[in-house]
């Protein structure tokens, strides 16, 4: 029953990752915590946060391509979802350091202490509250993302002045999260966490659990997205991309389509951020860099937009080359990033997943030539989505 | 009012694009289950004409009104579309990056609010609908192509076919026939006289052999307004309409 609920909203491929995400929740887990450091199975800690920190990276880029792959909203901004998300969970982090702070202060972290202040910030209530914290992960995206977009959406700003309008949002928030008098760590940020739902964060088994987690949410937020895509508000995106002012004429309020899914991806990309705090044991301005947005729309760019599945492929492949090029030749790695943007863009419109749609294309092409030359099937064309089956009527 | 009893009452509609008018003075009145045929030169004003019914454009003056009383410079494209009010473009706008099939799910009237269309799953009623359509149109064996790969003529049907999914009370149809064979135009004249017998039809078209086939009551438009109305043989023997097609 429920299988078949969850089958009839995911194509093959999104099942095949949902899959692989639910094994390694648990496999790297287990092989961190149980097996012996020598044996060749073992993933050590440090492994465990770093492919966990790609993975909310991953997540960062399913959102955008929600937005952008599936309705052609280009955001450059989706970074400060992210990093909204994350200083709601920094803050809970904050406030269970109590004081086992430098100035023990058992309320106030030890940034307020050091600024002088003397009680809390209204907007830091609640947030001693895990629940409290995870719900602002949520809202506090979420709300901005609906304000703003219902001003843009409704005076139908759209691509490039849009994508303008998402980047200066990004950072008119890093000049205001570096001010100290916001309240939230200035330069420095948030850190020197301790523990998180009485867990020590430093511990190997935390480690494994926020892994865990990560990859259960990311095969979460593949779900919704696969949900959200093949159904027929899923329709309606894609026809908004491609020739917005047609479904007016067919009555849908395209401002709406665009607040919703805009809204959802908000959020999503919160709790990217949310997971990735924890793993990486800080957040500060420097998350709302706008760089950092258009970094995210280069992971999507090169995995293949409006695939789903190329958005996680292109972020773990691009930060898997970024660790590597920032250790060994710092100096080239903006350079790197750079040409890889500009070669995506002039030879791989679809990105890596696209490649690979091409390529099977030609190969089905080849074989069924002879038989049906007139067109190309349409699973080829559509880059290797399958034909989307109807749901059953029946109840 | 004289807007009553009239499906599409137009009155004194005038637009201007950065001084250029476009349309002056506009008058014109569309009864209930009528089709129309539009005619006239290029830029004569016939598309900036279905802008301003389906709310693309709003006119400087002029009362557009529907059903008699839906005073249609008050609505946006949406609105109108729900209205009833169907639109086929001269260039055919499908949705190419969707199959054939899902260009007319997505025209199929019903509910069209986000949450809806997040939880819809099709009703056996509307199946039948769109294979009803499909038929119609003659695109059953191509309703899992990418509309992207139709034939100009066969997009064009498929535009139709979302306009007769979408079951509007008008429907406004401009340049139908741009670039198909004269076996085509000739099935399209057929097609739109069928569908013509349960709703209003505004056409535009420049083919004359398809206006003959239509064989309704036929206006011309020049620089924006009205220079001719009544019979094609009527029309086409005024003075005037001879001197604009001919003048050019
Ligand atoms: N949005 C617009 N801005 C400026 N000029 C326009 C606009 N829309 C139409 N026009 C002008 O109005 C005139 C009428 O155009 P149109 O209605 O497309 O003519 P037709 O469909 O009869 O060929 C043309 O000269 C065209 O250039
Ligand atoms: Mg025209």
């Amino acid at each position: 029953m429920i299988t078949q609920w969850f089958f009839s909203h995911v194509d093959r491929r999104g099942g095949i990752v949902i899959t692989l995400l639910v094994a390694i929740a648990v496999l790297v887990p287990l092989s961190n915590l149980l097996l012996p450091a020598t044996s060749p199975f073992h993933v050590p800690t440090y492994l465990v946060s770093l492919i966990g920190k790609y993975l909310t990276y991953a997540m960062l880029a399913v959102a955008l391509d929600l937005v952008w792959g599936f309705c052609g909203i280009l955001s450059l901004g989706h970074g400060a979802f992210f990093a909204l998300g994350g200083y709601a969970m920094g803050m809970y982090l904050m406030r269970q350091i109590g004081a086992r702070g430098v100035y023990a202060d058992p309320v106030l972290p030890d940034f307020m202490v050091f600024l002088n202040w003397k009680e809390l910030p209204w907007f830091w209530y609640g947030f001693d509250s895990f629940w409290f914290a995870a719900l602002m992960v949520l809202l506090v995206p979420g709300v901005l993302a609906f304000g703003f977009g219902w001003l843009a959406f409704r005076s139908r700003v759209t691509g490039v002045y849009l994508s303008i309008i998402t980047q200066a949002l990004t950072y008119a928030l890093l000049l205001a999260f570096f001010r100290n008098d916001m309240g939230f760590g200035g330069n420095n940020g948030l850190t020197d966490f301790k523990d998180i739902l009485g867990f020590n964060i430093q511990a190997d088994i935390t480690r494994s659990l926020l892994f865990a987690t990560t990859a259960l949410f990311l095969a979460l937020a593949v779900f919704v997205t696969s949900f959200i895509v093949r159904s027929k508000l899923g329709k309606v995106l894609v026809g908004v991309r491609d020739a917005e002012s047609r479904m007016r004429f067919l009555g849908y309020r395209v401002d709406r389509f665009k607040l919703f899914v805009w809204t959802v991806s908000a959020m999503m990309a919160g709790v990217a951020g949310a997971l990735y705090v924890p793993q990486v044991g800080i957040i500060n301005p420097s998350e709302f860099e706008p760089a950092n947005s258009i970094e995210a729309v280069i992971w999507v760019a090169v995995g293949g937009r409006g695939t789903i599945i190329g958005p996680i492929i292109g972020a773990v492949l691009v930060n898997f080359g970024k660790t590597y090029f920032t250790a060994a030749f710092p100096e080239i790695w903006l350079f790197a990033l750079g040409a890889l943007f500009i070669v995506v863009t002039l030879f791989l419109p679809k990105g890596i997943l696209g490649l690979y749609g091409t390529w099977k294309s030609k190969w089905t092409d080849r074989t069924a030539r002879n038989r049906d030359a007139v067109l190309p099937p349409v699973a080829a064309v559509r880059s290797g989505h399958t034909p989307i089956p109807e749901p059953q009527a029946a109840e | 009012m004289k807007a009553q009893d009239t499906l599409l009452y137009l009155d004194g509609v005038s637009v201007s694009f950065d001084g250029f008018r476009a349309i002056y003075n506009l008058s014109l009145v569309l009864q209930s289950g009528e089709m129309r045929a539009i005619i006239g030169p290029n830029g004569a004003g016939k598309t900036t004409m279905m802008d301003i019914i389906t709310g693309k454009t709003r006119p400087d003056t002029g009362d557009v009104y529907f059903n008699g009383e839906v005073d249609l410079t008050k609505h946006d494209e949406a609105e109108i579309a729900l209205l009833g009010i169907g639109r086929k473009f001269q260039k055919p706008t499908v949705f190419e990056s969707h199959t054939v099939e899902d260009n007319l799910v997505l025209a199929l009237s019903g509910p069209r609010s986000a949450f809806s269309t997040l939880f819809h799953r099709q009703s056996k009623d509307e199946a039948e609908r769109i294979r009803e359509i499909l038929d119609t149109i003659r695109l059953h064996d191509k309703r899992d192509w990418l509309a992207a790969n139709l034939s100009h003529g066969q997009k064009q049907w498929l535009e139709i076919g979302m306009l007769l999914a979408q079951d509007p009370k008008l429907l406004l149809v401009d340049e139908p026939v741009a670039g198909m064979t004269d076996a085509e135009t000739a099935e399209t004249a057929k097609l739109l006289r069928e569908i013509a017998k349960t709703r209003s039809v505004l056409v535009v078209e420049h083919d004359m052999h398809f206006v003959r086939e239509l064989d309704v009551k036929v206006t011309c438009l020049h620089e924006g307004t009205v220079l001719a109305e009544g019979s094609l043989d009527f029309v086409s023997n005024d003075q005037r309409v001879i001197e604009v097609y001919l003048g050019r």
